[in-house]
């Protein structure tokens, strides 16, 4: 008998123990590059005593691995906005935040707002959002000063040095620059096949001036650092990058719109480490920690007062790229509807294959 | 006694089930059943056989899969042509350390990872690389180069990739050769030429053909050469793969591409065994 309750208090005493070394959780990150630097993980770790795992990663990636595992692996996942609603209709891969546990007067409330609107699926919030940048144009203003829209990007006089992806931003781009609204025709996949198929013909078109597409960012870099490409469609933070090493090439926001994105927060649906994730998001929104990931990543946060710890070359670059008009102009990606990815991937592989 | 025995056996086997079935079989069944799915909806599938009629109806598919196989096919040929006067010196004419030395020479490439051997070229072959600088520089051109971008620069990505795996069964089979047998071909007033073709290369089929398959299957389902090396026309079809799965979340059109590859290389690998007169068990053991 008196062995028995020694058994159970030691089973007891166990548990307890168990419990309370769970508070200290292990959060396995999946992001992208620069998003979670070294220091700011540092001083995570210090103040909770989570540790931090990190998985770097892209959008299509993201899903992917979110989707073979149901939801599985990592605690806290950072996919744009855009690729909420559509991925989580479709594979259930997320799960609802819980806003009660975030500091909302940490973020920009038109972002947060904008973000909770587009990741609503029937009735749940499923991101926040984390930091926002666009794409445009990374012009060499000594060699290409006529590129102000991603259709100069045709251009024959700069036949051999122009690059961008074969992904889907070409083709929203592209339909934007010729005039018409991809965004408007999302819900109607006739319309939207029809925009895609004239963008189709252009690219093939503009194929003799192309002289590689480009698939990883520090390829592309590369490229136009080296001068082999003068032009190219790609991120803001790019062209700064760029602008820092040489002063002529500079990100341009094209005349028919920059397209914006915001990474956002979710958390998988069989992430194990929530308490870690809440966390995590409320430790990265302060300002001044918020200030450490954009000098990582290049771009800015949704994290309201970040801008007065920015560094004065970024927002010096940052107006000089975008005038307050360029800013009203830029297009922000809604809610891919689940299945245009199927549309655009069939025109990504003519154009590809096109002779 | 027997009874014993046949436990042994079942446990001596069981390593090499359990590879095939939890790590081959059990995935591949997956994916045929996936690749027999149907999106017809959000979340909503059926089966049918769509994702089949799509490859056999898009002419791309099938012209992308051409490709990659005539090149691939081509690429193992200019391996073999390459390699088995390497593979004949180092096995027949070198001798104590200089053999060892050659031999060394064909692995040192493959000490650094594939990503960082396919990157070198890179930065050989492009515009602003080591090759077209040094041509510029030497007076021979008067502008840029670019080499890189293009199915030549894939194609010597891909020789340079699979050279050590011709090498080694070549020099294996030519080093079981009797010089004996050659010397006697000598005697009995062969040329240089008939003696190579009735006793050494008969000698080294199975050697050629082995090597010409993992060359082969290398190739074919190389992804990182031709995607790095290759240029705006050069679709590959594990790219294909890739971006199905990955990129377009079609993961039904995506494993019905990986059956065909599948399918698609063991016939070739059939055909070619059947061409030879070889049989599997002969090549590989």
């Amino acid at each position: 008998m008196k062995n028995l309750l020694l058994t159970l208090t030691a089973g007891v005493a166990g548990t307890a123990l168990l419990a309370g070394a769970a508070q200290a959780d292990t959060l396995r990150l999946l992001t992208w590059g620069g998003y979670a630097p070294e220091n700011v993980i540092e001083k995570f770790e210090a103040e909770t005593g989570h540790t931090v795992e990190v998985t770097m990663s892209n959008n299509e990636e993201m899903i992917a691995k979110l989707r073979a595992t149901g939801g599985g692996g990592f605690d806290l996942a950072q996919p744009s906005q855009d690729r909420i609603k559509g991925p989580q209709e479709e594979f259930g891969i997320y799960k609802p935040i819980d806003l009660s546990k975030i500091d909302a007067d940490q973020f920009t409330a038109s972002m947060l707002e904008a973000t909770k609107a587009n990741s609503t699926v029937d009735g749940e919030v499923y991101a926040v959002p984390h930091i926002w940048g666009t794409s445009g144009l990374i012009v060499n203003k000594a060699e290409a000063e006529g590129v102000k829209d991603y259709t100069d990007l045709c251009n024959p006089d700069l036949e051999g040095k122009v690059s961008y992806r074969l992904k889907r931003p070409t083709l929203i781009a592209f339909a934007f620059s010729m005039g018409m609204d991809p965004f408007e025709a999302y819900g109607d996949e006739d319309a939207y096949t029809e925009i895609m198929e004239k963008v189709e013909k252009k690219l093939i078109e503009c194929k003799p001036v192309v002289k590689t597409y480009w698939s990883g960012g520090d390829e592309l870099l590369n490229l136009v650092r080296s001068g082999e490409v003068v032009a190219a469609m790609a991120w803001d933070t790019g062209g700064w990058k760029l602008n820092a090493d040489n002063a002529d090439i500079n990100f341009v926001a094209p005349a028919s719109g920059a397209l914006g994105w915001i990474d956002t927060f979710v958390l998988p649906a069989k992430g194990k480490a929530d308490d870690a994730a809440y966390d995590w998001i409320n430790f990265v929104m302060q300002p001044e920690v918020a200030a450490m990931i954009t000098e990582s990543a290049g771009n800015f946060t949704a994290s309201k007062g970040a801008d007065e710890y920015a560094s004065d070359t970024l927002k010096a670059q940052y107006q000089g790229s975008f005038s307050p008009e360029a800013v009203d102009n830029i297009k922000w990606y809604p809610p891919v509807p689940a299945g245009l990815e199927a549309i655009e991937g069939g025109i990504l592989d003519r154009v590809k294959a096109a002779q | 006694m027997a009874a014993h025995a046949r436990i042994g056996f079942v446990l001596l086997l069981m390593p090499i089930l359990l590879w095939l079935v939890l790590l081959i079989i059990i995935p591949h069944v997956d994916m045929l059943l996936i690749s027999l799915r149907e999106r017809v909806g959000v979340g909503e599938y059926r089966t049918s056989l769509a994702n089949y009629v799509t490859i056999a109806t898009e002419p791309l598919y099938m012209r992308t899969f051409m490709r990659t196989a005539v090149m691939s096919v081509l690429a193992t040929l200019i391996t073999l042509l390459i390699a088995f006067p390497v593979s004949y010196y180092i096995a027949k004419m070198a001798r104590g350390r200089v053999r060892s030395v050659l031999f060394l020479l064909c692995l040192i490439p493959f000490w650094v990872s594939e990503l960082v051997r396919t990157f070198g070229w890179m930065i050989l072959l492009r515009e602003t690389g080591v090759i077209s600088q040094f041509l510029q520089w030497a007076g021979l051109v008067s502008g840029p180069v670019e080499m890189l971008y293009n199915d030549a620069a894939i194609m010597v990505g891909l020789v340079y990739t699979s050279m050590l795996f011709m090498v080694v069964p070549l020099v294996t089979t030519l080093d079981s050769l009797d010089d004996s047998v050659i010397e006697a071909g000598y005697d009995l007033g062969g040329s240089g030429w008939s003696v190579m073709r009735e006793i050494v290369i008969p000698h080294a089929v199975p050697g050629i053909v082995s090597g010409c398959i993992v060359v082969f299957m290398l190739s074919l389902g190389n992804y990182l050469t031709p995607t790095m090396l290759g240029g705006k026309d050069s679709l590959w079809f594990t790219e294909m793969i890739y971006s199905q799965f990955i990129v377009r979340f079609n993961w039904e059109l995506g494993a019905a591409f990986g059956f065909m590859l599948l399918f698609a290389s063991s016939v070739i690998v059939w055909g070619m065994l059947r061409l030879t007169g070889q049989t599997l068990e002969r090549t590989m053991g």
